[in-house]
């Protein structure tokens, strides 16, 4: 393996050129004992975007990740095995009565976090989510209003050139995208004939992968390996948009860098964090830190850093640090064509609807789901044919040799949040002498009702695209949210809409954690979002001298 | 079965714009595991290792074998783990050992042998019962038979085996593609450089075309 993998790259005054072999940028340091506007934990869709946002506004920024810096042009190879280099694989432990398969598709331990191996799919929330509570009678309220989101959604759709159909068929006008839809491989075709039997709207994918030359970055190639990693820069990843700003803008990031526990003072406030990089424990002082580890490594941190005024873990007066985690649900049906699809062509999800988004007449549950055709790599598909359908020996192997023929749909659910579902510590360490964190999880009825409606509805889209010898891949899921919920009131929530801990006020919180709901649709274009407005308002509040 | 990509051979790409000097580097490391190599199980654990992954992905005679359980125990080895672990299973390579062991006692109290000299439709019996649920030997201890089956077992070999290049060839798998990708993303349209099926009546065609991959 690569150095990058063992040796931190962002060191000397310089961190690793991203879209140039052997290349390096200038990168300003701070020293440890010099106390940084923000100290960042994570530099994924939240914590890097968020470090481009502060260090453009001005502030000093110092972002850390347990992850290595790696150039994708020179250290990605064409491979499903070594990519997991890309995965989050330390142990978790998993129980309740749906144990979450962790790891490939709903972790990263890279800089730039789970956006370097991430399916590109950039969907706007229906913008009633925002009030699901007040308005569709389940979950709970965000404290944001829609029509600010949209704003933001703006910026990071222009930041990322998502690429994007020319009038989109659902919610409230939007603007165009910056950049024209790709062109849709046989998989998506499928969706879209099946839709239009259905008499549903389909779209192709917004998606944050090049359909034209940006910088350095020639378009999509269509090679297929989205989710192990692009290895030509065409994928609008943190890592090849906000963190080469972030450098610019005189961002310090740190690679291989864990944080192992936030310090605090006697009046309760924050002073910095404990991080082990290069063999031995740091520690960094800042005015702020920022925790955006994603939904089971930052309430980790804030569990680990119990002291004796925080008992019970920072940030956590309201009792719901790591609880409230929600996944979406990842199922599937699958189903062979007479045509050869090749589905390992393009990116993996090329169409899409979402239609029970939007329509809620017809449904027996709360909240919606989006749908969209799929590609899958063999070490993948074979994992499907393994576990779903409980193949092994020669029946495996003949199934497996009609990989070019087989076509999918695959669901992005909307999982209610339930204090049950959640994340602890167990008493086994890790690597670092860190608490392994546990992560508990169960669907609730209304889950499941969902589930039940997407698989049938899939199901005939499928059939009426042509699909045949139709089966269900019923236990997957995706993403992760909700473990530090913002909200309206202390009570009942970590943080503020601006992403502050309620408790101790240097403290904030910046990832998918914070979500109250998950909505129907994949999470990274809003985190990124939410990132961008809480850079706002921090710069808002600095003016105001309210920091 | 019939060979349904004649003549497919997604290494005859290794030179072409398909590979980048990353993937030359990993797949040659994998093409280069030796099949006897094993360190993470002793000379029992081993034996009975290469008997399951025999069962789980057998391979044709005709060629030889990946090293799926030199490729199991170097993963074990270096402690490469998923992320994650179902609470009721143990770590990794305690799962690994107690399983193998688990499959041994089994074998040898249902027919007084170890489990690698039994017939392949004895092994197969056996472990169809492990995945029904129906083993309950002393040896597995407190795991599961059924989930060790499942999520170490078929998960771990099957991982391994379509990871490697002999897996692409037979399921028709495009391969490496960086820094090319494709072109042609229609139903029934393939880029000179991506493996041809054998439909009824042209396997001489794909045959022709295969041969062809690797100078496209």
């Amino acid at each position: 393996m690569s150095d990058a993998a063992e040796v931190p790259q962002a060191t000397d005054g310089r961190a690793p050129d991203v879209m140039r072999v052997g290349g390096w940028i200038p990168m300003r340091q701070y020293a440890d004992t010099e106390a940084v506007d923000f100290v960042i934990v994570g530099t994924g869709a939240g914590g890097g975007t968020l470090a481009c946002k502060l260090a453009e506004h001005g502030f000093s920024v110092a972002a850390l990740d347990a992850g290595p810096y790696w150039r994708p042009l020179e250290d990605f190879a064409s491979d499903e095995r070594h990519q997991a280099k890309l995965d989050w694989t330390d142990e978790r432990i998993v129980d309740g009565d749906n144990p979450l398969v962790l790891g490939a598709n709903n972790s990263g331990k890279a800089v730039g976090g789970s956006t370097v191996h991430f399916a590109m799919v950039s969907l706007r929330f229906r913008p009633e989510w925002f009030k699901a509570r007040s308005q569709l009678g389940y979950g709970a309220d965000w404290p944001i209003d829609w029509r600010e989101m949209w704003r933001y959604y703006r910026e990071v759709e222009q930041a990322l050139k998502i690429s994007g159909p020319v009038t989109y068929p659902w919610g409230p006008k939007r603007p165009a995208y910056p950049y024209r839809p790709h062109e849709m491989n046989a998989a998506a075709l499928v969706l879209a004939r099946g839709a239009e039997a259905l008499g549903i709207k389909w779209i192709p994918t917004p998606l944050a992968t090049v359909s034209a030359p940006r910088g350095l970055a020639h378009p999509c190639v269509y090679r297929g390996m989205c989710v192990i990693g692009c290895a030509t820069n065409a994928k609008q990843s943190v890592l090849v948009t906000w963190l080469p700003r972030a450098l610019a803008a005189g961002a310090e990031i740190r690679d291989l860098a864990m944080v192992g526990r936030i310090e605090h003072d006697d009046a309760g406030r924050v002073t910095g964090v404990h991080y082990h990089r290069d063999g031995a424990w740091r520690f960094q002082r800042a005015r702020n830190v920022v925790v955006a580890g994603y939904a089971i490594e930052t309430p980790r941190l804030l569990l680990s850093s119990a002291s004796n005024l925080f008992p019970d873990g920072l940030a956590n007066a309201s009792g719901l640090v790591g609880k409230n985690l929600m996944v979406q649900s990842n199922q599937a049906v699958w189903g062979v064509m007479d045509e050869e699809i090749r589905c390992y062509k393009g990116p993996p999800s090329l169409s899409i609807t979402e239609h029970w988004n939007y329509e809620d007449k017809g449904k027996d549950f709360f909240g919606g789901y989006c749908y969209m055709s799929q590609g899958v790599l063999p070490v993948t598909w074979a994992g499907i044919q393994a576990g779903a359908r409980g193949l092994w020996g020669q029946a495996l192997i003949d199934e497996m040799t009609r990989y070019n023929h087989q076509v999918g749909l695959k669901m992005v659910g909307e999982c209610l949040p339930q204090e049950r579902n959640q994340v602890t510590l167990t008493e086994e360490t890790d690597q670092y002498g860190l608490r392994i964190p546990r992560v508990t999880y169960a669907y609730c009825d209304n889950d499941k009702r969902m589930i039940r409606h997407a698989l049938g509805f899939m199901r005939q889209n499928l059939v009426a695209g042509g699909g045949k010898e139709i089966f269900e891949e019923t236990d997957d899921t995706c993403h992760m949210n909700g473990t530090a919920r913002m909200g309206d009131s202390p009570r009942d929530s970590v943080v503020s809409a601006d992403c502050r801990s309620w408790d101790i006020p240097n403290l904030w919180i910046c990832d998918g954690s914070i979500f109250p709901t998950v909505g129907g649709v994949n999470p990274s274009l809003t985190i990124q979002a939410i990132a961008c407005r809480t850079a706002d308002r921090i710069k808002a509040m600095a003016g105001r001298g309210e920091l | 079965m019939t060979d349904r990509f004649p003549g497919y051979d997604v290494l005859g790409k290794r030179h072409t714009p398909s590979w980048n000097d990353k993937t030359r580097e990993v797949i040659d490391q994998r093409l280069a595991m030796r099949a006897d190599a094993h360190r993470a199980f002793t000379d029992t654990q081993w034996l009975t290792l290469n008997a399951l992954c025999e069962r789980i992905v057998p391979q044709p005679a005709d060629r030889a074998p990946a090293p799926l359980a030199a490729m199991i125990d170097e993963k074990v080895f270096e402690d490469r783990t998923d992320g994650y672990r179902d609470g009721r299973l143990p770590p990794l390579g305690e799962a690994w050992r107690r399983g193998l062991a688990g499959l041994d006692a089994e074998a040898r109290t249902r027919h007084g042998r170890p489990f690698h000299d039994l017939s392949s439709a004895e092994q197969d019996g056996l472990l169809g019962a492990v995945q029904k649920g129906l083993a309950d030997h002393p040896a597995w201890g407190d795991m599961p038979a059924r989930l060790f089956f499942e999520k170490r077992a078929v998960h771990d070999i099957v991982a391994a085996y379509y990871a490697h290049p002999k897996a692409w060839n037979e399921i028709g798998f495009g391969g490496p593609a960086a820094p090319r990708g494709y072109v042609r993303l229609q139903a029934d349209r393939r880029d000179p450089w991506e493996a041809s099926e054998a439909r009824p009546g042209r396997a001489d065609q794909a045959r022709r075309e295969n041969a062809r991959v690797g100078r496209s």
